[in-house]
């Protein structure tokens, strides 16, 4: 079963690109074949959100002071880079969510995804005019890897 | 430790804050220990400011993304107490129902993921997953049970919407209750298996005397409710505590510190087993009885032992509030602003995961917020965080320094300390004195 996730808190700005792009490709596909998710609040919830996924896509805004809009491309095989990681208690990083699956026998056959760098993380405030560019893009993109229509 | 030499650890993991820690040694003596902290959530206290009486909870649930709950609680009763309103039995029981399960989501957290690590000797709680996922997934299915708790009852795990002044928007029906107690009763065993896991690590020998501060309640163990008590004899209502604690600032942190009376002390999981372990169940006594409990604690380093007691207690209270479980109706009562034309004050303390917090808002008769103020568990230990470093450090500085530094590492972790839940990290420079000029 092929999944695509969207991390993001809808309040924050370009934190909500991962929700936008999860949210058009619901509308775009048949929830037989690719089931949508939508993740809000604590990520350590993927181990629990993916179960029963084969190929998981991840969607999610990065703040790493790189240009606004930037798509990076990862795939959870060959480990995340720094951009997905930080150091906390309370939060874990994408990065550490899927090591932590990773030690677990709880990641997806395959786990891969796109992270957007933010522009604007303000509470309220809507896409800044970057990321929602790079929500088209990354959607696109998405969809024909899913191999369905637009 | 050499004279000239140096240790430090950029990123100190597992320890919530943004900031740093310093400890300067001159002439095989520690001259200062000094937790500095960047990033308090004060800001909060004066955004507060104009707002109206029923906005705190959901504002300062925003302060933590683990512990909202405990925001949430402190900021209506304090609310309630200003606007002398009193809520109903069972709209009393669901809030500590809610509790219960923030105290799960925390404690499995810091036991399983950042704590544990420490004792069985890796750098992270993944590492320990490599070699122990069993373990780890049991530690995750608690906090789990947790999670679903606090989304039952709060809307969502994070940040619950379903709070507000007086009670809750809606309150959960007893069947939806219900279907949580199958993994409720799992994270019940769970938390036993728990408390004999950690009861067999290794715990470094070191003992402070410390001056303990909790809520305290004649029958219950305090969650939501009680009176400040210390192990010194203090036992005053929420509305005189401005009288014994006092915050002031230093140099090296944005965070106040606090003392009672001019003294140090401690809040959170010791303070609060110290102060009321009596009136634990039965069953939850014999576990902690049996894993070695039967007193006052003053190692720091056993905190993690009496936080999965505390887990396990907290599965147990959420089996029993659920069973005993009376849908309050309605599911809030009404709280209108104070009756005096000069307004009023209120005053509420609950025990967050980490300890006693403490809030206090004056209200206008219009309902507006004219001040505010907020003192986390986390702001209160900084002190007693910064004895425990110069105490334990100093006879030991003849350590490997490696060994030393992530022993200090482990102390600074004993407490959870969770300063601006802002999710970065913290710096330990150990220093001789000769280096700390120009630190700051």
């Amino acid at each position: 079963m092929i999944f695509v996730i969207g991390i993001g808190n809808p309040d924050r700005g370009d934190d909500a690109v991962g929700l936008a792009i999860a949210s058009r490709i619901k509308a775009a596909t048949n929830p037989a074949e690719v089931t949508v998710r939508e993740l809000v609040g604590d990520q350590l919830a993927l181990i629990d959100e993916w179960t029963g996924a084969t190929d998981v896509y991840l969607v999610d805004a990065v703040c790493s002071g790189g240009t606004p809009g930037t798509v990076y491309r990862f795939d959870a095989c060959d480990g995340l880079s720094e951009r997905f990681r930080h150091r906390g208690t309370h939060t874990f990083s994408l990065a550490d969510v899927i090591e932590l699956a990773r030690a677990l026998g709880r990641l997806p056959r395959q786990v891969a995804g796109f992270g957007i760098e933010g522009a604007d993380f303000t509470i309220g405030a809507g896409l800044s005019a970057e990321v929602a560019a790079a929500a088209d893009e990354v959607s696109a993109c998405l969809l024909a890897s899913l191999k369905v229509g637009v | 430790m050499t004279h000239g030499s140096r240790i430090s650890v950029p990123g100190l993991t597992r320890v919530e804050g943004e900031g740093g820690l310093e400890i300067v040694v001159s002439d095989g003596r520690i001259t200062e220990a000094r937790l500095d902290i960047y990033e308090p959530p004060r800001f909060f206290e004066a955004l507060l400011r104009g707002r109206q009486y029923t906005e705190p909870p959901d504002i300062t649930a925003r302060i933590c993304g683990i512990c909202p709950v405990a925001y949430q609680m402190s900021a209506c009763q304090a609310i309630e107490n200003g606007c002398r309103a009193t809520v109903t039995e069972d709209i009393r029981k669901l809030r500590r129902l809610l509790y219960c399960g923030e105290w799960m989501e925390s404690h499995a957290l810091h036991i399983y993921l950042l704590h544990a690590p420490d004792f069985l000797g890796y750098p992270s709680g993944i590492h320990l997953a490599r070699d122990h996922p069993d373990i780890v997934a049991r530690g995750l299915s608690i906090k789990k049970a947790g999670n679903h708790l606090m989304a039952a009852i709060g809307g969502r795990s994070v940040h619950p919407v379903n709070v507000k002044v007086g009670g809750f928007y809606r309150a959960p029906t007893a069947r939806e209750l219900r279907e949580l107690v199958p993994q409720l009763e799992q994270a019940r065993r769970d938390a036993e298996e728990t408390v004999t896991w950690v009861a067999g690590f290794d715990f470094p020998g070191f003992d402070r005397d410390y001056e303990f501060v909790s809520l305290r309640h004649p029958d219950q163990y305090p969650i939501t409710e009680g009176r400040i008590a210390a192990i010194s004899g203090l036992d005053i209502t929420p509305a005189e505590y401005d009288q014994h604690f006092t915050e002031f600032q230093v140099a090296h942190s944005t965070a106040l510190h606090s003392v009672l009376d001019g003294r140090t002390y401690l809040t959170g999981p010791l303070a609060r087993w110290s102060l009321n372990f009596g009136n634990l169940p039965a069953d939850v006594m014999r576990a902690a009885a049996a894993a070695g409990l039967n007193g006052t604690v003053t190692n720091p380093f056993r905190s993690i032992l009496v936080r999965a007691v505390e887990l396990l207690f907290a599965c147990d209270e959420a089996l029993r509030l659920i069973r005993e479980y009376r849908p309050p109706d309605p599911p809030a009562v009404a709280v209108t602003p104070p009756h005096s034309a000069t307004g009023a004050t209120g005053y509420g303390c609950t025990e967050a995961p980490r300890g006693l917090l403490y809030h206090r808002y004056a209200i206008a008769a219009d309902g507006t917020v004219t001040d505010a103020k907020i003192v986390p568990p986390t702001s209160q230990n900084q002190r007693a965080i910064e004895a425990d470093l110069r105490d334990f450090a100093e006879p030991r500085l003849g350590m490997d320094h490696e060994i030393l530094t992530s022993e200090c590492e482990q102390a600074v972790r004993n407490h959870d300390p969770c300063i601006s839940c802002a999710a970065h990290f913290l710096d330990l420079r150990l220093t001789p004195a000769e280096y700390s000029q120009g630190t700051r």
